[in-house]
């Protein structure tokens, strides 16, 4: 109980005092609007801001899952071959070391449509956690039930699903949780990197449209919703890997016993 | 004397770094017989185990195993660690070298609740490997090797890790488990005691490159209970086979 209690009451005093600050100081709301400011906006503009939402949403999850798909694929692929992971890996890591905002703009010339260059980019932020953690854990299967398996001549299917599958999980999960939050990062940084223009926007285009016009507490309304779907992710992996390894994985273990 | 169903002769055993583990190493475990090999660590006795069970090849000699032919799988290994995997329940882990054969649940399940019966888990088929203790780990490994009524038992220092208590009491349950099935066991120690009181025969190894040196014979009948470790005949043999080790292990030119 005291355990929950904490956190949150760290964050209502901290909303208060944010709160009391803005009105003692009187800064003006284009400066730094009062939390509660930020609310009415929200409530008042949730209309033309769940369009957004939707988006990078849409972007999000999108990276997300091509990101898990992409990830395991080429784990499995760099798991079976060590020359393939020899020749292929340096073209990932320099992937991943490249700064996001740096090739976005190069991407979005290349790739026609928005949508996919928007995708492309939170790809290729989200995928490399998943692929360095599942080719980890795809070859952390115990040696000795390797050995049992070929005793008693289990199949390559078999050895893939009853061994080196659940031997991954534990890796693949933790990998889930990083990518998860770095989708949306990547998705929101491409979206800033593509601008306000266009239709169909999401949430980053309208925190700069809104910085144009000064309308600061609309800013504070879509940076909120964007807080808000992180914390979310976090929460739900968390609460999936608990799902998954709860009752046998020493990393979700309680550790007061 | 029942035929072989295990025998080298004249192995040699060199691993890919060089490393001789062993030389000339020549023994058989009979049909149903129960052998001890015994040993410091590092003389190769596990090596033999892996030459036994299929899973390194031999440099030179002529080697004979079960799980060498093709065929149902009539091996079966107990690790030093209970090899268990963690995220399956008791039940599936012991299922697994039936689940490997082809064998869905429902065709597994008698052989499967007879295995667990023999090493008295069977009220824990739901447990995970990380809710029990380590002698119970050992015996849902235990259970798994005896599942598929194997005709050949290998087991690598199973006990080791194990207070005297559990060790003494699994030593017992172990020795009514083999009388039960027609079974042949080889069992790698490096405990005088544990191999006097489980084997019919135990093979003394020299250290690297192994190989057997010494052969003790052990007349005593079976059940062999408490009355058995606390005999004077017992300790006899004991004291016998501590010398054939040390004579074994004596620095060269020392004698």
């Amino acid at each position: 109980m005291k355990q929950r209690a904490l956190p949150l009451l760290t964050f209502v005093a901290l909303l208060l005092g944010w709160e009391a600050l803005v009105r003692i100081a009187r800064i003006p709301h284009y400066t730094l609007p009062a939390p509660s400011l930020v609310l009415q906006t929200l409530a008042a503009n949730f209309g033309s801001l769940a369009g957004s939402w939707w988006f990078t949403l849409k972007i999000t999850f999108g990276a997300l899952l091509l990101a898990c798909a992409g990830g395991v694929l080429i784990a499995a692929a760099f798991a079976l071959s060590r020359p393939l992971e020899a020749a292929l890996l340096p073209v990932a890591v320099v992937l991943q070391v490249t700064p996001i905002v740096a090739i976005a703009p190069l991407i979005l010339i290349y790739v026609e449509s928005t949508t996919a260059a928007l995708l492309l980019c939170a790809w290729i932020v989200a995928f490399f956690p998943i692929l360095s953690n599942t080719v980890i854990g795809l070859r952390a299967a115990d040696p000795n039930l390797r050995d049992l398996y070929r005793l008693y001549r289990a199949t390559p299917w078999q050895r893939l699903r009853l061994l080196l599958v659940p031997s991954a999980l534990p890796y693949f999960v933790a990998g889930l949780k990083i990518s998860g939050g770095l989708s949306l990062i990547g998705a929101v940084t491409a979206e800033m990197v593509a601008g306000a223009a266009g239709r169909e926007t999401g949430l980053a285009s309208r925190i700069l449209e809104a910085g144009f016009r000064t309308e600061t507490p609309k800013m504070f309304a879509a940076l909120l919703l964007l807080v808000a779907t992180g914390v979310m992710i976090f929460w739900s992996f968390n609460a999936l890997s608990r799902a998954l390894l709860g009752r046998w994985h020493a990393s979700e273990q309680s550790v007061q016993d | 004397m029942s035929a072989a169903i295990l025998a080298l002769e004249g192995v040699d055993k060199r691993f890919g770094n060089g490393l001789l583990a062993l030389q000339g190493t020549s023994m058989h475990v009979a049909a149903g017989e129960f052998v001890a090999l015994l040993g410091p660590s590092g003389c190769g006795k596990s090596t033999v185990l892996r030459l036994a069970a299929g899973l390194d090849g031999i440099t030179a000699g002529r080697i004979d195993a079960p799980a060498l032919h093709g065929g149902v799988a009539q091996t079966a290994f107990v690790f030093q660690e209970p090899t268990l995997m963690p995220w399956a329940s008791v039940y599936d882990n012991v299922w697994l070298p039936l689940r490997l054969s082809g064998m869905d649940s429902d065709m597994a399940n008698d052989r499967i609740e007879r295995a667990l019966i023999s090493v008295g888990l069977s009220d824990f088929h739901a447990a995970f490997p990380g809710e029990l203790s380590g002698g119970m780990k050992m015996r849902v490994s235990i259970a798994r090797a005896l599942v598929t009524e194997p005709k050949l038992l290998l087991m690598d220092e199973p006990f080791a890790a194990l207070d005297e208590i559990t060790r003494q009491k699994l030593n017992s349950d172990l020795l009514a488990s083999w009388q039960s099935q027609e079974l042949a066991a080889l069992f790698v120690t490096h405990s005088v005691y544990e191999s006097v009181f489980l084997s019919q025969r135990v093979l003394v190894m020299s250290a690297r490159p192994g190989r057997i040196v010494a052969e003790v014979m052990i007349d005593e009948p079976y059940p062999r209970t408490v009355a058995w470790r606390t005999s004077a005949h017992y300790l006899r043999i004991c004291a016998q086979l501590t010398q054939a080790l040390e004579a074994a292990h004596a620095p060269v030119g020392a004698a």
